[in-house]
């Protein structure tokens, strides 16, 4: 820790000793401490490399990025400080937050300033607020969630389900966005449990599943929930196919489940397990970087990383109106901008879109069912 | 029926870690009257220790061995020599501030030294799976309940029935007194560090194959050890012991039959009940103090 | 007062008001979350500092009135209303909690204040009808004073500082009157206080309710200024916050909370060099600073101050006696 000092001293010290050089400045605003700090820190360290390879490249548009890390500590007050200042100090472009707390009033500051936000929350809300500098690096779950409940109905036959789900804005978000498509095609929601952030002991969660009979079980919770949950199932001998959106089947999990999550059944949209090259080696260079396995929160800072570059080569220019502009109803095609790892979109609202997988975990591995187009 | 069998099952099981916890609460309380604000995250650490060692290349129970001895010396010795004893003529208040912070410097450590999410555990017991009475039951329930009975019973054996035990008893109760009378008080609090050191290490290596690994597991546990604490009644060891598995079963059983979005509340609604309508605790006893 | 505590504190409001002039839009906004938690720890303070009783609900007292102030502006009352709402509305909440746990025993406010601290989170949460639940409230509007809007975060800087200089003035008038007089009478010496006939426990709770009341108007702040709310930010971990603000600073001194509510905002900008370890520093500190002052920064700085003037003899009010 203490060479980590000597050392951010001098690179400070050398920073200021140089005349002041072209530089391409991102806020990186992130929750790195309070209870989003795992998903932060994935979404930071995702950032970080992204640009690190960028910079490796010779920049963007020839000028290296300088990223400034801003913590927001998972709380909107402080993150509303963090905005700001990402702000007086010149960014470009603002990549984070995670938490759609924080994100949703990042985004009234970020808009004033004509600033573009890449964030990475998930909430529905986020791109309805007719904000022209919100831009989102996954798709909101009002949009990943029809893909699902449409392949439970069409090709599992799902005519009754439950819910089990967190109680957070991360799983309120989904449990809304199923519930409204539920209602459209038909389904009856025969049990409907929510459970608390990082709850560890869902006996009586399963107990009360074991209790009903449905054709699949919706489960919307964070990696290491959804890890215990499936545990828990197993252990109860609950035999209900279980269907999850991009945590259940995520990679985490399967590590932390061991065999309970054979069988789970899930929608992944940007995982380390999409099996995309591109994708595997970011990942594998990402556990050399950083010594952790990154989940899908490091690979939309990754995206978003990418996204800036491209978008600003595009429009000619690294200029925070032009970046946003040029995003509205723009695709980036994986082979034009390598970074973005598959073909996206993003719409005129912010919101993105891009192709994503249907997966069974069979032996401690994901196996694509099937492919589920963009929308 | 056997839904009730299930829950309760599953309550005592989880109800038994929480106890543990607890007692060393109620334990630090009675010797120095400590507020251990930091001992979710006491029953947390240990759990990396035990990671951390195997990362050196030890087995599973050496690990745990070189976890326990680690922590006796940074939760036991360490907290009591750097903390608590130069800070207990100032009275609780800065010490409680103290352990708030200690706390936030453990959590923060782990998240940044070793990482954000949360680690596999290797299991202490068997994963099967017993068929009673149409609920299923794992080895691992009843491992932890036998454990964390033993554990606790063996320590009441201990304070009840050897001279060092009654002596710990009378250095807690008054320490003025027992001095007079020969104990060496200061040793004797040292014991009681080093129990709560050796009982968190205990719980964190059985409740690290179910919790997972994670620098914030502290946060829930700390909490539901002090309801439990109080609920049990403060000054007394089986008081934690019955505070810990009724917080377990009711926290089961309103999810159940209540509501789950509220299942947090009803241990709460019993912690200010017990203190509107028995402030000692269940089992607990009046204490002298008026301040 | 003497004159130079008049010219000290006169020089003092200057620099509040010449504060922000020049500054980007990130200070004033911090320097504006500053005195917002200075009120809320100015409350705790009088519950904790003076009357000696430990509260671990502080951020609930802020969310009632937060919640309270964002329904009503939302509705599209006047904030002043609102305000005058919130503060009453945590004022009798303290009465109700705090009533039947001081009848029970000295220490046990602090555990009675802990569950209802965790209970409000839970309602705030579950009751999504009324509070909107784990999404919040948002776009809540800034009030304007006199036909001036205080939308630019300068003039909500001014705003935020009228309020803060009403609090701390109402804090120093009950401290000096008879009856705030009687705290420190009871802290110094609690049996002889009771013996000359002071009520402690009606004291003890009217000093939580008011203290109470000071965390509902710096809640009552909270929409305006972020123009978010969620229950996330009312949690028990924010209490724990303002306790340390308060310890940190100095309990049971006048300017205490200020200065630790300026540290604990501060302190991520002063150690940005150290990167991820901010907390971690700052967790260190705290420790090190409990063990070689429990008084506090003011209580560190008054130790090095009577260092050097080893003759004058230590005030008695200002040792305190605390009890959990």
């Amino acid at each position: 820790m203490l060479k980590h000092l000597i050392g951010t001293a001098a690179a400070t010290l050398a920073l200021t000793a140089l005349p002041a050089m072209a530089e391409l400045k991102i806020g990186s605003i992130v929750e790195l401490s309070g209870p989003g700090a795992a998903a932060g820190t994935n979404f930071r360290d995702g950032v970080k490399m992204g640009f690190e390879e960028i910079n490796a490249a010779g920049g963007v548009l020839g000028e290296p990025v300088a990223i400034t890390e801003y913590d927001s500590q998972t709380d909107p007050q402080v993150s509303r400080a963090m905005v700001q200042k990402a702000i007086d100090d010149g960014v470009v472009a603002i990549t984070g937050t995670v938490f759609s707390s924080s994100t949703v009033v990042n985004m009234l500051v970020a808009r004033q300033a004509g600033i573009p936000q890449f964030t990475g929350s998930e909430a529905p809300s986020i791109t309805s607020m007719n904000n022209p500098y919100i831009f989102r690096t996954a798709f909101g779950s009002q949009k990943g969630i029809p893909k699902l409940t449409k392949y439970m109905a069409e090709e599992m036959g799902v005519k009754t389900v439950a819910v089990v789900w967190a109680n957070t804005e991360f799983g309120k978000g989904g449990h809304t966005a199923f519930l409204d498509e539920a209602e459209r095609l038909g389904f009856e929601i025969v049990a409907d449990i929510p459970t608390e952030q990082a709850q560890t002991d869902f006996s009586a969660d399963v107990v009360k599943l074991k209790g009903i009979q449905a054709d699949a079980v919706f489960v919307y919770l964070t990696e290491e929930e959804s890890a215990r949950f499936l545990r828990e199932v197993r252990k109860q001998g609950v035999q209900m196919p279980l269907v999850g959106d991009t945590t259940l089947t995520g990679h985490k999990v399967i590590e932390l489940a061991g065999e309970a999550a054979n069988g789970a059944l899930g929608h992944v949209g940007l995982t380390p397990d999409a099996n995309i090259p591109a994708m595997t080696a970011m990942v594998d260079r990402f556990k050399g970087q950083f010594g952790y396995t990154p989940d899908h929160n490091a690979i939309k800072g990754y995206v978003a990383a990418h996204a800036i570059k491209c978008v600003a080569e595009l429009a000619g220019k690294a200029d925070s109106q032009a970046i946003a502009d040029r995003m509205h109803g723009l695709t980036l095609k994986a082979a034009d901008c390598p970074g973005v790892l598959m073909d996206t979109s993003w719409d005129d609202s912010g919101e993105m879109s891009r192709e994503s997988f249907f997966v069974e975990v069979q032996d401690g591995k994901q196996v694509v069912k099937a492919i589920l187009p963009a929308n | 029926m056997a839904e009730l069998i299930q829950i309760l099952i599953s309550g005592l099981a989880a109800g038994s870690i929480y106890a543990l916890a607890a007692v060393g609460f109620t334990l630090l309380w009675q010797a120095s009257q400590t507020i251990n604000f930091a001992q979710g995250e006491f029953v947390m650490l240990p759990g990396f220790f035990v990671l951390i060692g195997m990362a050196l290349g030890l087995p599973m129970w050496p690990a745990v061995l070189f976890a326990l001895v680690l922590s006796l010396l940074v939760l036991g010795a360490a907290f009591k020599k750097l903390i608590v004893e130069p800070m207990l003529p100032h009275g609780t208040l800065p010490l409680v501030i103290a352990t708030i912070a200690l706390g936030l410097l453990m959590k923060e450590s782990v998240k940044e030294f070793y990482g954000a999410t949360a680690q596999p555990f290797p299991a202490v017991f068997p994963q099967t799976v017993y068929n009673v009475a149409g609920a299923s039951v794992s080895a691992q329930d009843i491992g932890n309940l036998i454990v964390s009975m033993l554990a606790i019973g063996g320590l009441q054996l201990f304070l009840n029935r050897t001279r060092t035990g009654r002596c710990m008893q009378a250095s807690a109760q008054n320490p003025g007194v027992a001095e007079i009378l020969g104990v060496d008080v200061k040793r004797m609090v040292l014991y009681t560090f080093l129990i709560n050191a050796a009982l968190a290490t205990i719980a964190s290596v059985l409740i690290s194959p179910i919790y997972l690994a994670k620098f914030s597991n502290g946060e829930t546990l700390g909490l539901v050890a002090f309801i439990a604490a109080i609920v049990g009644g403060f000054n007394q060891i089986r008081g934690a012991l019955v505070g810990g598995l009724l917080v377990g079963v009711i926290d089961n059983l309103s999810a159940v039959y209540v509501s789950a979005e509220y299942r947090q509340a009803m241990p709460l609604l019993l912690l200010i009940a017990i203190i509107l309508l028995r402030p000692q605790g269940l089992l607990g006893t009046k204490e002298g103090r008026a301040v | 007062m003497t004159p130079t505590r008049i010219i000290l504190v006169a020089l003092g409001i200057a620099a509040l008001v010449a504060a922000p002039l020049g500054q980007g839009n990130y200070i004033v906004y911090t320097l504006t979350s500053w005195l917002l938690f200075s009120i809320a720890a100015m409350g705790l303070n009088l519950t904790l500092g003076y009357a000696g009783q430990v509260s671990l609900a502080q951020a609930a007292f802020m969310g009632i009135g937060a919640y309270v102030t964002a329904l009503m502006t939302l509705a599209g009352l006047p904030w002043i209303a609102a305000a005058l709402v919130s503060v009453a509305a945590s004022f009798v909440v303290g009465l109700l909690l705090g009533y039947p746990a001081l009848r029970v025993q000295h220490h046990f406010l602090a555990f009675v204040t802990l569950a209802f601290n965790i209970l409000l989170f839970l309602v705030l949460r579950n009751e999504e009808e009324v509070t909107g639940g784990s999404f919040g409230l948002v776009g809540m509007p800034r009030p304007s004073v006199l036909g001036i809007s205080t939308d630019s975060n300068l003039n909500f800087y001014y705003f935020a500082l009228a309020c803060f200089l009403f609090a701390a003035f109402v804090m120093w008038w009950i401290l000096r009157s008879p009856w705030g007089r009687a705290f420190k009478a009871l802290r110094e010496n609690p049996i002889r206080a009771e013996s000359l006939g002071l009520k402690i426990r009606r004291q003890t709770l009217l000093a939580f309710a008011i203290g109470s009341a000071f965390g509902g108007l710096a809640g009552a702040l909270m929409p305006p200024l972020v123009q978010f709310i969620e229950p996330g930010s009312f949690a028990l971990i924010h209490s724990l916050k303002l306790l340390l603000m308060v310890v940190v600073g100095g309990a049971g001194f006048f300017f205490g909370p200020m200065l630790g509510a300026a540290l604990v905002i501060l302190l991520p900008e002063l150690l940005r060099f150290t990167e991820g370890y901010y907390l971690i520093i700052y967790a260190l500190l705290v420790i090190v600073l409990m063990v070689f002052s429990p008084n506090g920064l003011i209580g560190l700085g008054q130790k090095i101050w009577l260092g050097f003037r080893p003759k004058q003899e230590e005030r008695r009010d200002m040792k305190k006696g605390f009890q959990l």
